[in-house]
């Protein structure tokens, strides 16, 4: 054996011993007793597809929102000058370093039926009943997107900082729009740092726990949440076993994709 | 025009960013005994009873000493590991690349199941070592990227220099290697620490009664929203602040430190 292999031994010997033997461990108890019945709940009854159709359906859809948000952002932090940039920078990362924790507990404040949203629209006159925003759909989506929005950021910060910034220049010369120069410049040169944003952001939503536990207040059910009340809950470890093993193969699945079509998303090369 | 149309939204998104950060600042000082906002009036009474509260302050004892112990060990193992992935040549280099990132990729929901289920066995529950190793486990994967791409960038003839000097391989290490990588080594550190400080899914399993902060922050959301939690919050959003302020000044750049 080489030995250049060696000063990786103590780490590895960690992640087998504390991360691949548990998991593996664990997720061998959906077949225990030789039966794929645990499966088969998970994956045929209505009331689980239900959860895994909802765990997707936010997945999705707070990667469009944090694409939306994302882009722009990227964008003008890559074009603006470093001073901007910097600043940028900073607001993008504050909010990635503060606790998940912190975050949600904010949102709750904000979107509450007492909230800040709701007492500043009644005091306004423009509602007269506090709309609902907390412990339903759009509750866990606002605060996930907010979690979730610098992991699309950063990609598409990249993306566009590699862009020659001639090219844009040339066909602003030459009388091309600045949409022009967006659709037809930005747009396919940036396509890299999109695909690996959304491929982010989707995964870490699939598995996401805290901020749909807290703001969804247990109405909106995702897997994550199914899985943490499987074990604590209902002690049924085979069954959260099978559904963590769904989880994860959905998980590597996306991953997989997104290598085949694109350059990895990390690498330590 | 459409320039400014960009930074307009920008500033909207940017507003979005920091209103959660921001909201908690007033509500923090609040005299109200539970949460109203605007506060009707001003008070330190939160950050009285976060600071006379022992389970407040035992727990914030050991977030930072778990974090600490963390960071130590996240490094003693991570920058090794980085070394042998960056400079090594052996067989399975790809799939050890693999392993060391899969904590960023496996959802933590199912990483604090599993190593509940063992440590369960091992009676490993509610120790502070427990936690320690679930959290070396999540933060091996950011000290791996960080010193990775500090030794990517290295200028390995000045080690070259150091050896055709004479210089033993340890003093190379030591007095050359090492010490070009401090902001590397700093960045990673604290992004160690701030990830085990943070972490709140595998702690919710494995703390036990020995709350850490974010448990004990979860737990007090869900039974009830007191103006305490506003109080803390500050508290750890000036941390966070202090932290990405000395990553700035001693560590490499924020911009790095964010991949």
């Amino acid at each position: 054996m080489n030995r250049s292999i060696f000063p990786a031994l103590p780490a590895l010997i960690l992640l087998f011993v504390f991360f691949l033997f548990p998991v593996v461990r664990m997720l061998g108890f959906s077949v225990e007793g030789g039966t794929f019945d645990w499966y088969a709940k998970a994956l045929g009854e209505q009331l689980y597809l239900r959860v895994f159709w909802n765990t997707f359906e936010i997945a999705l859809l707070v990667t469009f929102f944090c694409l939306l948000l994302g882009y722009p952002l990227g964008f003008l932090m890559a074009t603006t000058t470093p001073f901007w940039a910097t600043m940028g920078f900073i607001f993008v990362l504050l909010p990635l370093w503060t606790s998940v924790l912190v975050r949600t507990y904010a949102w709750m404040v904000l979107l509450g039926r007492n909230g800040v949203f709701n007492r500043t629209l009644i005091e306004a006159g423009v509602i007269t009943d506090p709309i609902p925003m907390l412990h339903n759909f759009t509750g866990v989506l606002i605060g996930m997107v907010h979690v979730l929005l610098p992991y699309m950021v950063l990609p598409i910060y990249s993306a566009v900082r590699k862009v020659d910034p001639a090219i844009p220049a040339a066909a602003a010369g030459l009388g091309a729009s600045s949409f022009a120069i967006f659709r037809r410049i930005y747009l396919p040169l940036t396509l890299n740092g999109i695909f690996a944003g959304s491929v982010l952001v989707f995964v870490l939503s699939l598995g996401f726990y805290i901020t749909p536990a807290l703001l969804g207040g247990g109405r909106v059910i995702i897997i994550a949440v199914l899985i943490e009340q499987q074990v604590r809950e209902a002690l049924n470890w085979p069954f959260a076993a099978a559904l963590s093993a769904v989880l994860l193969a959905a998980t590597f699945a996306v991953y997989a994709l997104a290598q085949r079509y694109s350059q990895p998303v990390e690498t330590t090369r | 025009m459409s320039r400014r149309l960009l930074v307009i939204s920008c500033g909207l998104i940017y507003f979005f960013l920091m209103l959660p950060l921001l909201v908690v600042f007033p509500i923090s000082l609040s005299s109200a005994p539970y949460m109203q906002f605007p506060p009707p009036g001003l008070s330190w009474q939160w950050y009285e009873r976060y600071l006379d509260d022992p389970q407040w302050i035992d727990a914030t004892w050991r977030s930072l000493y778990i974090g600490g112990a963390t960071a130590v060990l996240a490094l003693a193992l991570g920058v090794p590991l980085a070394f042998a992935l960056v400079r090594g040549r052996f067989f399975g280099r790809t799939i050890i690349d693999r392993v060391a990132l899969a904590p960023i990729i496996v959802p933590h929901i199912i990483f604090a199941v599993a190593v509940y289920g063992l440590f369960a066995k091992l009676k490993l529950i509610g120790t502070w070592y427990g936690l320690v190793v679930g959290h070396t486990v999540l933060a091996l994967p950011f000290v791996v990227l960080v010193i990775a791409a500090g030794l990517r960038d290295f200028d390995r003839s000045l080690e070259q220099a150091a050896e055709g000097l004479g210089a033993s391989r340890w003093n190379t290490l030591t007095r050359i290697t090492l010490p070009l990588l401090r902001p590397s080594l700093v960045s990673a550190g604290l992004l160690a620490f701030i990830s085990s400080f943070d972490e709140v899914v595998v702690a919710l399993f494995l703390a036990g009664a020995n709350m850490t902060l974010p448990k004990k922050m979860f737990d007090n959301i869900m039974m009830e929203i007191d103006p305490t939690i506003a109080a803390v919050s500050v508290m750890q959003i000036l941390l966070v602040s202090v932290v990405l302020v000395l990553i700035g000044r001693f560590g490499r750049g924020l911009k790095d430190s964010a991949r």
